[in-house]
């Protein structure tokens, strides 16, 4: 209990350690690293601890439950209304704080080496723990306004990371889209808080918005418009379609940085908003009936986009980053189809095989292809550079593709059973088709950077031990994190009282639904390995078929969204919004303008011509020349002789002495 | 008691301390001329105060020496500077604030 009751010492270490970075950083013998590798050490350690307590801690009798550990105090009150801030937790939260602290503590020790020698390495480091300290405040806070700050603080540190090396004009501009395009779902996040607080009589309390959600306490149609300002949130943040052209474009940033914010944890928020308020969204949508929802068909489309077009970059963080949106849209479209469990236990298993495939990709960079991340120019044949790396990126491309035993196949599995089970047939044939079109691109990746002639000028060799150790204890995890299914443990763990009351249903392993999920796998290899490895199928297609090159164009395009926003959306506001304030501006202010500034130069005119030349100027003339003049007259008498002066006092004196003695 | 007599002797004085004043050439005996004048009301106001029969006159007197001790300190050391400077301490030829 201990430890669960101060939990919020976790997110406090490394807010520290980004202050004392920033301070004192650059003044350490290793320029602020060791004091971000320790805290986020001494961090996970105590989400360890957290987790261990968790599990340990006692079901309550009734509902056969662990009870929610929460503790706070008020932060303001306003009129009647006291605004709280405190923790919340509980199996859900405990998940992510080892999640974050862990994949953390990896990436902190991956960049000392990764991002040796950096211009900016102490702020990369700074930036790291604030960034941790965040997500870490995101995750524990018990309510919507809290989260909020951590929300917006996490979105802020991704900014500054993506934009680290900020003077390419790339890696600003991809910074601010990824800025910009998560605000525009912030918006939609905030009204949707708003909304819910007032509907929840006054309260940003998770726990009790969700209970109020879930009571029938409020209407239907508020629940609904506030669920679905809310998600937005979760669109923009978590790079689901339409909001997730801003997360290929983030990986512009240093790879630790696409490793740990933009594939294990940032992104994740928006899921994890999904899963911590889920009571709204499941009322909202009415999940369990079984119809179709919008959280359902933004991940199911989110799926199958994303899959595509991985299959057209040449350049392997891309490929990640769609493998990434991809999987987010797994996630979301698990929650939509009621598979809760399912969805966080994906966001587990996610987390450790594509953080390691994201540092791997990290190390064939750094040691492999001369600081290249371009497969078909400066890859392939690394397989016998870069044993370790090369191990480890299979092992975590397999986890990916769901074989089992490994991380991803569990997770993935559950989502499909429960789609299925839950009346979500339509979803289950999408997940299924996506983890086909991942299990290829993902084969089509490792043949392109490991197997196959070296295609770059550089020396390949095995990246230092700082960067492989990471990669072994993450493919490690990738092996053995999905073991956490074998007997609905993690489920249990993870379980809560608004789960519980929702009555979300929780499916055993299915043979079946494993079955169809490694067979679809299997099937996306075997495409995979037949066409690169074997060199079979139809190759050369667009040179050949003007549909397949006009599919391919509109991929390589990524359907145009990128047009329709800066293009269309943006330049569309933007020219008729402009020639509509330039006609205003012209026609209308300018007139305004034009007109005061005529009067006021008709009045400026008089009053210089008449007033300022003639009176005042006449008058203060007058003055000084009556000035000069009677001076003049009086200079003779200041002779500067004292005795003069003198003689002139004394007589003065006497005259007044005999006329005071005379009259008086 | 005859004021008369020491009144007398105070105008004889005063007069002759505000001619050295004013007709002097010599800065130094301007100075000592200042002393007659102020010497000149102390013995009026000794007298008055003695034909009063109050001790005031007699203590503004102190404070006129004390001051006049002061005030002759300054005026010798100006004296001395303006010798330094110009070789002369003719008060005529100080004439700088001449308009």
């Amino acid at each position: 209990m201990g430890l669960l009751r101060n939990a919020w010492v976790i997110p406090a270490i490394p807010a520290a350690s980004f202050f004392v970075i920033l301070l004192f950083g650059k003044r350490l013998p290793r320029l602020g690293s060791e004091v971000g590798i320790l805290s986020l050490l001494a961090s996970w350690l105590l989400a360890t601890g957290c987790a261990i307590q968790w599990i340990r801690l006692p079901l309550d009798h009734e509902s056969h439950l662990r009870a929610p550990v929460t503790r706070g105090f008020t932060w303001w009150h306003t009129g009647d209304v006291r605004i709280g801030a405190g923790i919340h937790i509980d199996g859900l939260t405990v998940m992510m704080l080892f999640v974050v602290t862990f994949i953390s503590l990896l990436v902190h020790i991956y960049s000392s080496a990764y991002m040796k020698d950096d211009r900016r390495f102490t702020h990369f480091y700074a930036a790291l723990s604030l960034f941790t300290a965040s997500m870490l405040l995101l995750v524990v806070a018990d309510n919507l306004l809290l989260l909020l700050v951590g929300w917006e603080l996490v979105g802020l540190c991704s900014f500054m990371l993506i934009g680290h090396w900020w003077e390419e004009k790339d890696n600003s501009n991809a910074a601010l889209k990824a800025f910009f395009t998560t605000r525009t779902g912030d918006a939609g996040f905030m009204i949707g808080i708003v909304i819910l607080f007032f509907a929840a009589d006054r309260t940003f309390n998770i726990a009790a918005i969700n209970h109020a959600a879930l009571d029938g306490h409020i209407g239907h149609g508020v629940l609904l418009v506030g669920a679905i300002a809310l998600f937005m949130g979760p669109i923009g943040k978590s790079a689901q379609f339409p909001l997730h052209t801003w997360l290929p474009d983030a990986m512009a940033g240093p790879t630790p940085v696409s490793a740990l914010i933009h594939a294990a944890t940032m992104v994740v928020a928006g899921v994890y908003v999904v899963a911590r308020c889920y009571g709204v969204f499941w009322e909202a949508f009415s999940i369990g009936n079984g119809g179709i929802n919008l959280v359902a068909i933004i991940g199911g489309i989110t799926i199958l986009i994303a899959a595509a077009l991985a299959f057209v970059q040449d350049d392997i963080k891309k490929v990640l980053a769609y493998s990434t949106v991809s999987q987010l849209g797994y996630m979301i479209m698990g929650l939509g189809v009621g598979a809760w469990t399912g969805a966080i236990f994906h966001l587990f298993t996610h987390a450790f095989f594509k953080a390691n495939l994201f540092l791997g990709a990290g190390s064939v960079s750094h040691s492999g292809s001369h600081h290249s991340f371009d497969m078909k120019k400066d890859m392939g044949g690394l397989r016998a550079h870069m044993p370790t790396t090369y191990r480890t990126f299979l092992i975590g491309s397999i986890a990916l593709a769901g074989v089992p035993p490994l991380a991803g196949f569990w997770s993935k599995d559950e989502i499909l059973n429960a789609a299925g089970k839950n009346g979500f047939a339509v979803f289950m044939v999408v997940g299924l088709i996506g983890a086909v079109m991942t299990a290829a691109y993902m084969t089509r990746c490792v043949y392109l950077t490991f197997f196959g002639e070296y295609r770059g000028h550089g020396h390949p060799h095995e990246s230092p031990p700082a960067i492989t150790g990471p990669l072994v204890v993450l493919s490690f995890f990738s092996v053995v994190a999905g073991l956490l299914a074998l007997g609905q443990k993690f489920g249990h763990w993870t379980l809560n009282d608004v789960i519980e009351e929702a009555h979300v249903p929780e499916f055993p392993f299915a043979w079946s639904a494993a079955f169809v999920g490694t067979t679809a796998g299997l099937i996306g290899i075997t495409i995979g390995a037949l066409y690169y490895f074997r060199n079979a199928g139809p190759h050369r297609l667009t040179e050949r078929s003007t549909a397949a090159r006009r599919g391919y164009a509109l991929l390589a395009n990524r359907y145009y969204l990128d047009h329709l926003y800066t293009g269309v959306i943006v330049g569309g506001i933007k020219g008729p919004l402009a020639r509509a304030a330039y006609w205003f501006n012209q026609n209308v202010l300018d007139g305004i303008v034009h007109g005061a500034a005529a009067g006021a130069r008709g009045a400026a005119t008089f009053t210089y011509d008449v007033i300022d030349q003639k009176v005042v100027d006449g008058l203060v003339n007058g003055a000084g020349a009556s000035a000069e003049e009677s001076g003049g007259l009086l200079r003779t008498i200041q002779t500067g002789r004292v005795q003069q002066y003198a003689a002139v006092l004394f007589a003065a004196t006497a005259i007044f002495a005999i006329a005071l003695i005379r009259w008086a | 008691m005859m004021l008369n007599n020491f009144l007398l002797l105070g105008a004889v004085l005063f007069c002759t301390g505000v001619y050295g004043v004013l007709a002097r050439k010599n800065g130094v005996l301007v100075l000592m001329a200042v002393e007659l004048i102020l010497n000149a009301v102390n013995i009026n106001l000794v007298a008055f105060g003695a034909f009063n029969h109050t001790i005031a006159g007699q203590v503004f007197a102190l404070f006129v020496i004390a001051i006049a001790a002061a005030e002759v300190g300054v005026g010798l050391a100006i004296v001395l500077l303006i010798y330094r400077n110009r070789r002369s301490i003719d008060v005529t030829e100080i004439d700088l604030m001449k308009g």
